[in-house]
């Protein structure tokens, strides 16, 4: 899933602080899940600013919705009679979320209210890490179901480095070699072969460098 | 010949290398930088010009190669793969053939947090094993990555790394093996100070027949000090400084320290002169360039054949 992190609250109340009438806009999916955008933090986020501004003399208007998901035309037409009540929306969704609302809502601004940080897993509670790149090619299939192009810090194909010291990375050693789990798992599954194979150098085209991507399912579409 | 390098004859030629290494300046000194070099001048059959090493900016490592070639050594052009995508490399590679480069070093280089700019965004467009095949392919093909045929093809003699003391021991030497498999001419290894290990893993390689197809030049960092050492041993990631070396340091006379830490380097630049598998030594003296002449001296490597 979309990991997201709270943003600091300093700069979410500078974000706002021109705007009489604000809808912290939640979202059920990715960012409930993180505990960064959904039903639960737009509560604490919304109770937190009226008490900002109450603190500050100043009575506003800050109301709480939570939809479905943002990233869908048809949820975000749950809001479409309400949106001109309100001088702008704080978004609690991913950036796609944010970006998909100010898409629909030309004329009211939206903002982002958490930081949309990478693809990954909740390794356990409170604690997210990430897992994939969206490269746009897949190669797990070769390297033991370890990514090496989202786990290892140089995305280096034939791993590992020089830099891999007891079975951690040279960045910290609190980050795990993703060359080491991909050894210890190929030895798991009896394929230590596949090491010896040089990786090809890898076609960038289909990861953010080919520009911005676009996924066309003619099978899907009505 | 496939670059006609002084490093590809003297290696032809059957002689025990030695290679030396030079910083670029933090800035455009090159005065500093034609000192430097000069204390290699006729002690060294080539000496690596580093890239941005530890991911701090410096001169570019072709201009430190052409100004070290004018002083009269031959540069081993070191690229890194942080810092430039695969156009950048392959005109790099071009310009530095052009200007009279015959020798690189393919390296992924240190991650950009460890440098002056931790906030940039590292390429990694190939990894090092990709860029000795790059390398390859343009000089014994004759073309660009992307298919396109090159205007006359650039002769170098390919070199890359090997660190036989990072994680995982007993995979480290297969490594060697894709980068013999990926096209590589020689090896420069990382400082080496746990002679075990290596013995080991030149073993290793010489079983797997890896050392009849490539040039292993085992790295020589001498210590200068306690301190270095113990630096080395705890915060430079990948290095393997036994406590023997430490004990060894502390056991002379404060004045002596710096003395002995040439001296050991001298010891195992003996035990390598004889050690099946290895070709010659790639001497790291950090920032102390000046001393290569009487290092080289004691190690008895001098004079340096003409090829």
């Amino acid at each position: 899933m979309i990991i997201a992190d709270k943003k600091p609250i300093q700069e979410i109340i500078d974000q706002v602080s021109n705007y009489e009438r604000i809808l912290v806009l939640g979202c059920n999916e990715c960012v409930t899940v993180c505990e960064a955008g959904g039903k639960k933090e737009v509560e604490i986020l919304a109770s937190v600013l009226r008490m900002h501004f109450l603190k500050e003399g100043q009575e506003r208007k800050i109301d709480e919705r939570t939809l479905e998901r943002q990233c869908d035309h048809e949820y975000l037409e749950e809001i479409r009679d309400v949106i001109d009540q309100y001088d702008a929306v704080l978004s609690l969704a991913c950036g796609v979320g944010v970006q998909f609302t100010a898409e629909k809502y030309l004329t009211t601004p939206v903002l982002p209210g958490v930081n949309t940080c990478f693809l990954g897993a909740n390794e356990q509670r409170g604690m997210w890490t990430e897992r994939c790149q969206a490269c746009g090619e897949c190669v797990l299939g070769k390297t033991a179901g370890i990514c090496p192009i989202s786990r290892c810090a140089k995305r280096v194909m034939n791993g590992p480095c020089g830099g891999s010291t007891n079975g951690k990375c040279e960045i910290n050693s609190e980050v795990d070699c993703a060359w080491q789990l991909i050894i210890d798992r190929l030895k798991a599954l009896g394929r230590m072969e596949d090491y010896e194979i040089v990786a090809p150098i890898k076609d960038w085209s289909t990861e953010r460098a080919g520009g911005p991507r676009k996924v066309v399912r003619e099978d899907v579409q009505v | 010949m496939k670059s006609g390098s002084n490093l590809e004859k003297i290696l032809k030629a059957g002689h025990f290398a030695f290679t030396g290494e030079v910083g670029p300046p933090r800035g455009a000194n090159v005065e500093a930088l034609r000192e430097k070099v000069s204390y290699l001048k006729g002690n060294v059959d080539m000496a690596n010009i580093t890239d941005n090493q530890t991911a701090m900016v410096r001169m570019s490592s072709w201009a430190a190669s052409m100004i070290c070639m004018q002083e009269g050594v031959e540069p081993n052009f070191q690229m890194v793969c942080r810092d430039r995508n695969r156009l950048a490399m392959q005109a790099d590679i071009l310009g530095a053939y052009a200007h009279g480069i015959r020798n690189m070093l393919c390296l992924s280089g240190d991650h950009q947090q460890f440098g002056d700019h931790p906030q940039s965004k590292g390429v990694f467009d190939l990894d090092s094993m990709q860029l000795i095949g790059m390398v390859k392919k343009m000089r014994d093909e004759g073309k660009f990555l992307g298919g396109a045929d090159i205007d006359v093809p650039p002769q170098i003699f390919i070199g890359a790394a090997a660190n036989p003391f990072a994680e995982p021991f007993e995979w480290r030497v297969h490594r060697l093996a894709k980068k013999v498999a990926a096209g590589a001419d020689f090896i420069q290894t990382q400082c080496v100070f746990n002679m075990g290990r290596i013995r080991d893993w030149v073993s290793q390689a010489n079983d797997m027949g890896l050392t009849d197809k490539i040039a292993i030049l085992p790295g020589i960092t001498p210590m200068k000090s306690v301190g270095m050492a113990k630096y080395m041993k705890n915060k430079v990631p990948g290095m393997d400084v036994p406590d023997e070396i430490i004990k060894r340091l502390q056991g002379v006379d404060k004045k002596k320290v710096a003395d002995e830490g040439i001296k050991i380097a001298c010891e195992q630049i003996e035990e390598f002169k004889e050690m099946k598998g290895v070709a010659g030594v790639h001497l790291m003296a950090i920032e102390w360039e000046h001393k290569v002449p009487e290092i080289a001296e004691r190690a008895g490597v001098l004079p340096r054949p003409e090829v």
